[in-house]
């Protein structure tokens, strides 16, 4: 025997082109909706993800714009300021802290890169203490450096198969063209660790022609008072202090607008399929008056109709929501490039990370969006009487 | 000797009366009239005569502006307050089935789920078995899996015949059954009407303006400016 459903699944088969326009607008805005809600939960695992990775939570420098130093930490980048290794010291004595290293950040302008050259940076940690705070990095090929001042280089995934590297060969630091044996190359982080190459500190202080540093990482105890710890850091002489915390605070920050155009965006989907979902169901009950008439003369109560005419919105709504969630999982690479060419920063790895949870939640907001557009025209269709539509005629 | 079981439809003193501004119609004038369980009537008149509005009293599709209708000795109007659309679509799936001049099958439904189709709504018990056996009865068993836009007029309305029996109806009502049909296609539907009241005992009221089909029925009212005649 035939069900409600099949009536209300036939019922839309009527009008092909019309039922599939309004299933295109409801999986547009689905798609919007899930790839914005997948790009919300990705970027900040991403942004977490490469902070994490950092190994330590504070970072120590040179007085200058803290923003130009946080994107020299993640990205690369030339200008930064000096201080004297001497400052490990004293940091190593405040109360709160486990760990520290010491960093020297170099750039140096590489003609062969890209078409008009481009910056190459290097990353001088010290052996000795740099590996402790990041026990998780594992060497697809090779090992950290042989000693404190080899002429050596540890490349990032990335890194080594960008410049095409294997272990054993000779890399050239650019402007000084001073040859580094590669001894290790590192399996992927999915972090900026990828794109880095790593020299022993004394290495880099030496061709760079320095006995200072740029950075000093911090990581810190465990019941350590993160504020105070920051305070007191503050104290030292021409130093400021970067909190990841805050890093991640300033951008998110810096993407907050972008989330909220986006929103917006989605928003405006939204309300453009709902007008689409109200004006097909609408359009097919009015033409339809006479049959709903004729359908009440053979039994069907008002509350029936509703319920039918519900369900064509219920069905066009979970049909146009599922692909739209297949749209934003097949398009989510896509989604990820357009997002990183107008994003101000954007940390390494997926940025929209769409799962079931998210799936599911989008394709609730649309079904319950749909619905609600349906209560009109189901009441409309549920409160025509059969005399008067027959009438009509 | 007649008991109230033997009465299908008692209709006293119908009155409708409808306004088209300030001016007042009388579509039907106090109509008496009382229809057996088994009889076929049918209704005659020119238009605007009343026989649709007496027929959409009897099938409470209306309510009436005064005056009382029974059916099987349970009284429906009469009580001075209108029924609202709920009672009334629940008098009307316990009692009438209806046939229109226009079909009004699904078009996207084939031929057997547009039979089936009030039992999707409302059921009596055994009423699927009904739909293999109406099929049968209307000769429409070969064509139960064509669509309504592949079939023929007459066709169209022997569905629209089976779909109004499908949960077993007292009364069939039918308006301009053969309205939308040419000649030999309405001597056809009115021989499978004539056919099921000889058979099956069916209670048939039919409006129509073609004098040969209500020939076929047993007793035939005239309707003239609101009121009815035997003839």
């Amino acid at each position: 025997m035939i069900t409600p459903f099949q009536i209300a699944y036939k019922n839309l088969l009527r009008k092909k082109v019309r039922s599939l326009l309004t299933l295109v607008g409801i999986m547009l805005s689905t798609w919007v909706l899930v790839s914005l809600f997948g790009f919300n939960r990705g970027y900040e695992a991403a942004l977490n993800r490469d902070i994490d990775n950092m190994g330590y939570q504070l970072m120590v420098m040179a007085k200058g714009c803290p923003y130009e130093a946080a994107t020299m930490m993640l990205q690369g980048g030339k200008g930064l300021r000096y201080m004297e290794p001497s400052m490990v010291n004293d940091i190593l004595k405040e109360p709160g802290v486990a760990k520290v290293t010491p960093i020297l950040m170099q750039a140096f302008f590489d003609p062969n890169k890209g078409e008009s050259g481009g910056i190459a940076g290097f990353y001088g940690v010290d052996p000795a203490s740099y590996p402790a705070l990041k026990p998780f990095l594992r060497f697809r090929k090779g090992g950290w450096f042989h000693d404190s001042a080899a002429a050596e280089v540890v490349m990032g995934y990335e890194a080594a198969e960008l410049e095409q590297r294997e272990v054993g060969d000779l890399t050239m630091v650019p402007e000084k063209n001073v040859p580094l044996k590669v001894v290790g190359i590192l399996e992927r982080t999915g972090s900026q660790d990828d794109g880095t190459i790593f020299v022993p500190l004394k290495t880099l202080q030496r061709i760079s022609q320095t006995d200072q540093i740029t950075t000093i990482g911090i990581k810190v105890k465990k019941d350590a008072d993160m504020e105070k710890l920051e305070n007191r850091l503050y104290q030292l002489k021409d130093v400021q202090v970067v909190s990841f915390s805050q890093v991640k605070q300033t951008v998110m920050k810096l993407i907050s607008t972008a989330r909220v155009m986006v929103f917006s965006i989605a928003i405006v989907a939204l309300l453009i399929a709902m007008v689409g979902v109200v004006n097909t169901v609408l359009m097919s009950v009015l033409e339809r008056r006479q049959e709903i008439g004729i359908l009440k003369t053979m039994g069907a109560m008002p509350g029936d109709i509703f319920r039918l005419v519900w369900t064509e919105t219920l069905i066009l709504c979970t049909l146009g929501g599922v692909a739209g969630i297949g749209f934003a999982l097949l398009f989510a690479r896509v989604t990820d490039m357009l997002a990183r060419r107008v994003l101000p920063y954007a940390p390494s790895g997926g940025l929209v990370a769409i799962d079931l949870r998210i799936s599911l939640l989008a394709l609730s907001i649309i079904v319950a969006v749909g619905l609600l557009s349906g209560l009109y025209p189901a009441w409309k269709a549920g409160s025509i009487r059969p005399l008067e539509s027959i009438r009509g005629e | 000797m007649m008991t109230e079981n033997d009465w299908s439809l008692k209709a006293r003193d119908l009155t409708r009366v409808y306004h088209r501004g300030s001016e007042e119609i009388r579509a039907l004038d106090g109509v008496s009239l009382s229809i057996r369980r088994g009889e076929f009537v049918s209704f005659m008149g020119s238009s605007g005569s009343g026989k649709t509005t007496l027929i959409n009293l009897l099938g409470c599709l209306d309510n009436p502006t005064s005056g009382a209708l029974e059916l099987a000795g349970k009284s429906i109007f009469g009580a001075g307050k209108p029924l609202g659309e709920r009672e009334l679509t629940r008098v009307r799936r316990e009692v009438f089935g209806y046939i229109f001049q226009n079909f009004y099958l699904i078009p996207t439904l084939t031929v057997q789920e547009n039979v089936a189709l009030p039992l999707a709504f409302y059921r009596k018990p055994g009423a699927e078995e009904e739909v293999e056996r109406l099929l049968k009865l209307l000769g429409m068993e070969q064509r139960r899996d064509h669509l309504p836009g592949q079939i023929s007029g007459g066709e169209m309305q022997r569905v629209a015949i089976a779909r109004a029996l499908v949960n077993r109806p007292e009364i069939l009502l039918a308006d301009e059954p053969t309205g939308n049909l040419d000649t030999r296609r309405a001597t056809e539907i009115g021989e499978v009407l004539q056919e099921l009241n000889r058979s099956s005992g069916l209670t048939i009221v039919m409006v129509t303006h073609n004098p040969g089909l209500a020939r076929l029925a047993g007793r035939q009212i005239e309707m003239r400016d609101g009121l009815a005649y035997e003839s």
